[in-house]
């Protein structure tokens, strides 16, 4: 339980997807003009990292990984290494869990569908998403607990700084910021002193 | 395009080099900062991403540009996704076999040039409405184009970070002796954007007609 609150407290502020790897800017830096709009999208984010993760970590786990297929195909199958694959199948599964989230979407809240237009979709090629489930495979978690809750963590840490970068893009409305850094320029040096405020954060363990 | 243009006529040359600035992917069309950054601590892997990143988008622009006419619209993106997967694939076991360090260095971000939104916006947008061999020219243009940013960020951040470029020491040892000394905030990851922020602010005073509304 321990170990599990930890992960989840690391993935949102140490781990940061945003300022520690950058993952995800594409929508981060074009959705985040207002608060309203950027936590909607935020939310998505959360619902389909803490679905994805576990879904592909159970992938990777009991088909992908060399030897995982043991269960299946008995003993002849230890020397198969099918994680060539993996991009290709967390792509997949991605792209169709995107399509779910969409059509709820769609169903319950169509006024924060017609705002998100076109991103809504776009979560499938969002890097944060491929991003945490790469991660997932690369730190080899020990159990689809472990896997959610990294998921959770990242999608709330993603949540935390677009909804903060959105609340600092209104406020910068009013301010005389030099004219070539207006727009992408200082979101930028924004997002990196955010990044750096973030990194105090560092060492924390619970 | 007429069938008698040459293959290299002044439009198809505007192809390559409008992204590199008026056009450029990072800086204007804000496309693909997502995998860019994280890896501009060094120049050697930001140079093999950006290759990587070069050859994909190119023969994914090809491949889908040959699909355009029987891929239904409807289900292009997953079409897409599969075409970059695969290609992404095969980059990443060549950079495994051939470039294995750099591979390693490069860890998860080989795996997320398939959501490289580069790639997917020139697909979109270029590639379902143009034919094989200006989809060629526009991928390498715009992969460049992303290529002189990580190459740029990537510069700066070793130089002041390490003091080094390509891993030799190019500060001369009389200057840390006369009390200059390597900046290690530079190696962090938030100075990554920040270095950007400033690249861009460059390049807007310099090409006044793409400054943005507030």
């Amino acid at each position: 339980m321990e170990n599990l609150l930890n992960i989840f407290v690391k993935s949102i502020f140490i781990d940061n997807m945003v300022f520690a790897y950058f993952l995800g800017m594409c929508s981060y830096l074009a959705v985040s003009k207002t608060v309203k709009t950027s936590f909607g999208l935020g939310i998505a984010v959360v619902f389909v990292l803490a679905i994805t993760v576990p879904v592909d970590f159970l992938l990777q786990n009991y088909i992908l990984k060399e030897g995982a297929l043991t269960w299946l195909l008995g003993d002849a199958a230890n020397t198969i290494d099918l994680s060539f694959l993996s991009f290709i199948m967390f792509i997949a599964i991605i792209a169709s869990m995107v399509q779910l989230v969409e059509m709820i979407v769609e169903k319950f809240a169509p006024a924060l569908y017609t705002q998100l237009g076109i991103f809504l979709p776009l979560i499938a090629v969002n890097c944060a998403i491929l991003g945490g489930s790469l991660f997932m495979q690369q730190r080899d978690y020990s159990s689809v607990l472990e896997a959610t809750s990294f998921g959770l963590g990242s999608g709330i840490g993603w949540l935390l700084a677009i909804v903060g970068i959105a609340a600092i893009r209104e406020k910068l409305k009013y301010s005389n910021v030099p004219a070539p850094l207006r727009g992408l320029g200082i979101t930028f040096i924004v997002t990196g002193l955010m990044g750096i405020a973030f990194m105090s954060f560092m060492g924390i363990k619970l | 395009m007429s069938a008698k243009e040459p293959l290299f006529s002044a439009n198809n040359r505007k192809l390559v080099t409008g992204p590199l600035s008026k056009n450029n992917p990072i800086m204007v069309q804000v496309l693909g900062i997502c995998s860019a950054l994280a890896v501009t601590a060094k120049l050697e892997p930001a140079i093999v991403m950006a290759l990587s990143v070069t050859a994909v988008v190119a023969f994914a622009n090809v491949i889908i540009s040959l699909l355009r006419n029987t891929i239904p619209s409807r289900i292009r993106i997953i079409v897409q996704l599969v075409v970059v997967a695969g290609l992404v694939i095969v980059v990443d076991q060549v950079l495994k076999a051939f470039a294995y360090d750099v591979s390693k260095q490069l860890s998860v971000f080989v795996g997320l040039i398939i959501t490289n939104c580069i790639i997917m916006g020139r697909l979109e947008a270029f590639a379902l409405g143009n034919t094989p061999w200006r989809s060629f020219l526009d991928g390498i243009g715009n992969g460049l184009g992303y290529g002189i940013i990580l190459v740029a960020v990537a510069f700066f951040r070793e130089l002041l970070g390490a003091g080094t470029l390509f891993g030799y020491k190019v500060i001369p040892q009389c200057f840390y002796d006369a009390g200059y000394s390597d900046s290690g905030l530079m190696v962090l990851s938030p100075m990554a954007l920040i270095t950007l922020g400033v690249i861009i602010w460059v390049h807007r005073a310099r090409n006044k007609d793409l400054i943005e509304e507030n």
